[in-house]
């Protein structure tokens, strides 16, 4: 059988070992409701509250301060909405960047088409906001700055950490999110690093399984609820808790607790691949040098990111387009780091896990260097 | 109280001495449609056909809708089926036609009875059955010229059938009494709506599908057995070839003019489908080609192709415009699937510039290196069958 090489690690991960464990024990012994008295709800609800410590210890915050969400996209919507019906009077105004997720902008058209006046902050060809433009932007008025952490598409590291400033030099009332679905589990984003109020994760981009994500909310902050219903989370976001995704996720979490060492012997990985690329020629590399190493964008010169996409599916390398890559609709990112339509058309993005080796690097390497040759006109 | 759909065949009632043949066919396509509803028993007379259920497991809405898809019917209705007494019927058909009732102004009875024996004659029926539905529903006036409604008693040999106004049925012929020809679909919007027009006129369909991976994905090709699956749902289940034309489409690129990619390449596929065509018993292609919609179906450039083969080839919205075509594919509901945005082969290596007044010499010029034949025999041969079902 033919070796699968996965480098679509920011889409989804695979869940580890001790996620599937942890979700199959939920699912055959712990089955009840946690919101049932009895003792099989009681043990449910003793994983969930189990996995919000592990969570929330890895993320840097008080148990508390941590909702389990649906997913990194309810976290999203509820951190944005919640900020928004909570300070509506006291401004008209949100900031943010122009390469959000479609989780943070498409909430923010809505407000937008409400009449909440949105400021996209534009980035450099290093994908990043200039602080000063955000200096700028925040004026008093403001309501809520939301930034991401790192970028899915290219990997670029934001500057959450001067959002908070900008607030305080601003003296408006104005929350921080952080989108750090893609940072979370590889990279700090404690809540006293990103200077954030609000914290948005999601379990299935850290090996634990799809249908679970988190929203950190600092302790005092009451923004207003988004999902109403039977109360659950404190109330933060009801309906019933998907028990088994939430005791992988923490489950997760803990084995995510040294990303420090993955992170530095993914640069030298992605270093080495990248400098492969560019002595190869006819490879762009759209990710900034200073970016994430799990996120390695790539134009592959004249050839659309689709039949590169499938001919690595043929040879059992998995990666994305640019982005979820939609006919007509490029990616908004590479275009607002200033990349020409025709190369972001031909973008790819190899995303790594912490358990990528170098052999499959080199694999990728490989089949990437066959393909271009054979596609490219 | 039982319900039957009563059909009205179309077209056929012109067709002499062959009707009877056509009448089977039609049957045997509404059988086949509404298999799996449950039991019905069908049986023809006076260009109507009856679909009677045998017992009471049958889904008759879902049997109604898939009937209002088969080609061959002009009109069909759902019926009331009472014992032939006047009583009876006086009672069920206030009841049975009451939504239609409450919402329209103005109705009319009509009679038939081809039952002479039962007691009271056609103008008797409408009256007593006129007075039941005024007592009933007495916001309505009766209209003989223009009703909202007409109800119609028709008393049968084994039953008295009443029913409301008649729906329109897909028209058409029956899908196979005018033979077998080739459909060439690609996923975009006008191939579906070309098979689905000539399934109307009685043509079964088979279907060609050309695949270039890597430059086309497995998605792709799932998205033309979803434009099939609802294409089927009037044609009937469709067999879909699907053609390995990489090679060739690699060859081209590596050997012709870039101008002249388009072409030859729809020269290649219209050969290959030619040959799968005979051996599939088909006597015609069809495409869904619209003159000047793009630069391969300019006129010049539709000589061009059309040389390739000596089949005839059907294309059904040649004159359309392409709202006009994206019409017909939201009525029939390939539109939303079309638009999905996978590549298929025709938009792998399009040329820049593609030559829009091409003369049949050059092109037959810029193809003269490729090894023609054995490339069309590979492809041919390469060719996988899958059955599509109706959705």
């Amino acid at each position: 059988m033919m070796e699968k090489i996965y480098l679509d690690n920011s889409a989804t991960t695979a869940p580890c070992e001790q996620a599937v464990r942890a979700a199959e024990y939920a699912m055959t012994t712990c089955y009840g409701n946690p919101s049932s008295k009895h003792q099989l709800g009681t043990d449910a609800a003793g994983l969930v509250s189990a996995a919000r410590k592990n969570v929330s210890s890895v993320l840097g915050c008080a148990s508390e301060e941590l909702f389990f969400t649906a997913s990194g996209t309810t976290a999203n919507n509820t951190a944005i909405f919640g900020a928004y019906e909570k300070l509506r009077r006291s401004g008209n105004r949100i900031v943010t960047t122009s390469v959000e997720h479609a989780s943070v902008e498409e909430p923010l058209k809505r407000l937008e088409a409400a009449g909440v006046e949105v400021i996209r902050l534009r980035v450099g060809a290093d994908g990043k906001i200039d602080e000063n433009e955000l200096f700028n932007a925040v004026t008093k008025d403001t309501i809520l700055v939301s930034i991401m952490a790192v970028n899915n598409e290219v990997g670029a590291i934001e500057p959450t950490a001067a959002a908070r400033r900008a607030v305080k030099r601003s003296g408006s009332r104005a929350l921080v999110h952080v989108d750090a679905v893609q940072a979370f589990g590889k990279i700090d984003v404690r809540p006293s690093l990103c200077g954030a109020d609000m914290i948005s994760v999601s379990a299935h981009k850290i090996h634990g399984i799809k249908g679970v994500g988190a929203l950190y909310i600092k302790k005092g902050t009451n923004i207003k609820p988004y999902v109403l219903g039977g109360g659950q989370e404190n109330n933060m976001f009801s309906g019933t808790e998907a028990v088994p995704a939430i005791a992988a996720f923490g489950a997760a979490a803990l084995e995510s607790a040294d990303a420090g060492q993955s992170l530095e012997r993914l640069a030298s990985l992605r270093d080495g691949f990248v400098s492969r690329l560019r002595a190869a020629g006819g490879f762009e590399i759209n990710s900034p040098d200073d970016a994430l190493p799990y996120i390695i964008n790539i134009s592959v010169t004249g050839c659309p990111s689709e039949p590169v996409i499938n001919a690595l599916s043929q040879a059992g390398v998995y990666i994305s387009a640019g982005s979820a890559c939609k006919k007509g609709h490029r990616s908004h990112v590479l275009t607002a780091m200033g990349i020409s339509p025709e190369r972001a058309d031909c973008a790819v993005r190899i995303s790594l896990s912490r358990s990528t080796t170098r052999e499959e690097l080199d694999f990728a390497f490989d089949e990437l260097v066959k393909i271009k040759d054979r596609i490219k006109r | 109280m039982k319900e039957i759909i009563l059909i009205k065949d179309g077209e056929l009632a012109l067709k002499g001495l062959n009707r009877s043949t056509f009448e089977d066919v039609l049957i045997k396509n509404i059988r086949r449609s509404i298999s799996g509803l449950g039991d019905f028993k069908y049986y023809k007379s006076q260009s109507t056909i009856t679909v009677e259920p045998v017992r009471d497991n049958v889904r008759l809405d879902e049997a109604a809708d898939r009937i209002s898809r088969v080609f061959g019917i002009a009109a069909f209705s759902r019926a009331a089926a009472v014992s032939k007494d006047i009583d009876e019927i006086l009672a069920t058909a206030p009841e049975y036609l009451a939504d239609q009732l409450s919402e329209a102004s103005t109705f009319k009875v009509e009679a038939k009875r081809s039952d002479k024996t039962f007691p009271l004659n056609s103008p008797q029926i409408c009256e007593r059955v006129g007075e039941a539905i005024l007592n009933a529903f007495g916001h309505l006036s009766v209209d003989v010229h223009k009703p909202d409604i007409a109800v119609s008693v028709e008393i049968r040999d084994n039953y008295a059938y009443i029913r409301g106004n008649q729906l329109r049925g897909a028209g058409g012929m029956p899908t196979g009494t005018s033979g077998r020809a080739a459909l060439l679909i690609s996923g975009g919007i006008d191939s579906p709506v070309a098979g689905y027009m000539m399934a109307k006129r009685g043509l079964e369909l088979v279907g060609i599908h050309f695949a270039s991976p890597p430059y086309t994905s497995q998605r792709s090709e799932e998205k033309v057995h979803s434009l099939l699956s609802k294409v089927a749902r009037y044609s009937g289940k469709i067999a879909l070839l699907t053609v390995p034309f990489t090679e060739i489409q690699e060859a081209i690129r590596d050997n012709c003019p870039e101008e002249y990619f388009t072409l030859v390449m729809r020269r290649f596929m219209m050969r290959i489908s030619e040959k799968i065509a005979q051996k599939q018993g088909c006597a015609a292609l069809i495409t869904g080609e619209s003159v000047a919609q793009v630069a391969s179906q300019t006129l010049p450039a539709l000589v061009c192709t059309d040389a390739a083969v000596n089949m005839p080839v059907f294309r059904p919205v040649i004159g359309m415009d392409k709202n006009e075509i994206i019409i017909i594919s939201r009525q029939i509901d390939t539109f939303d699937i079309s638009i999905q945005p996978f590549e298929d082969c025709c938009t792998v290596f399009t040329p820049k510039h593609p030559r829009t007044r091409p003369k049949l010499g050059d092109v037959e010029a810029a193809e003269a290196v490729l090894d023609i034949e054995a490339l069309t025999d590979r492809a041919v041969e390469g060719a996988v069958l899958k059955l599509i079902e109706a959705e």
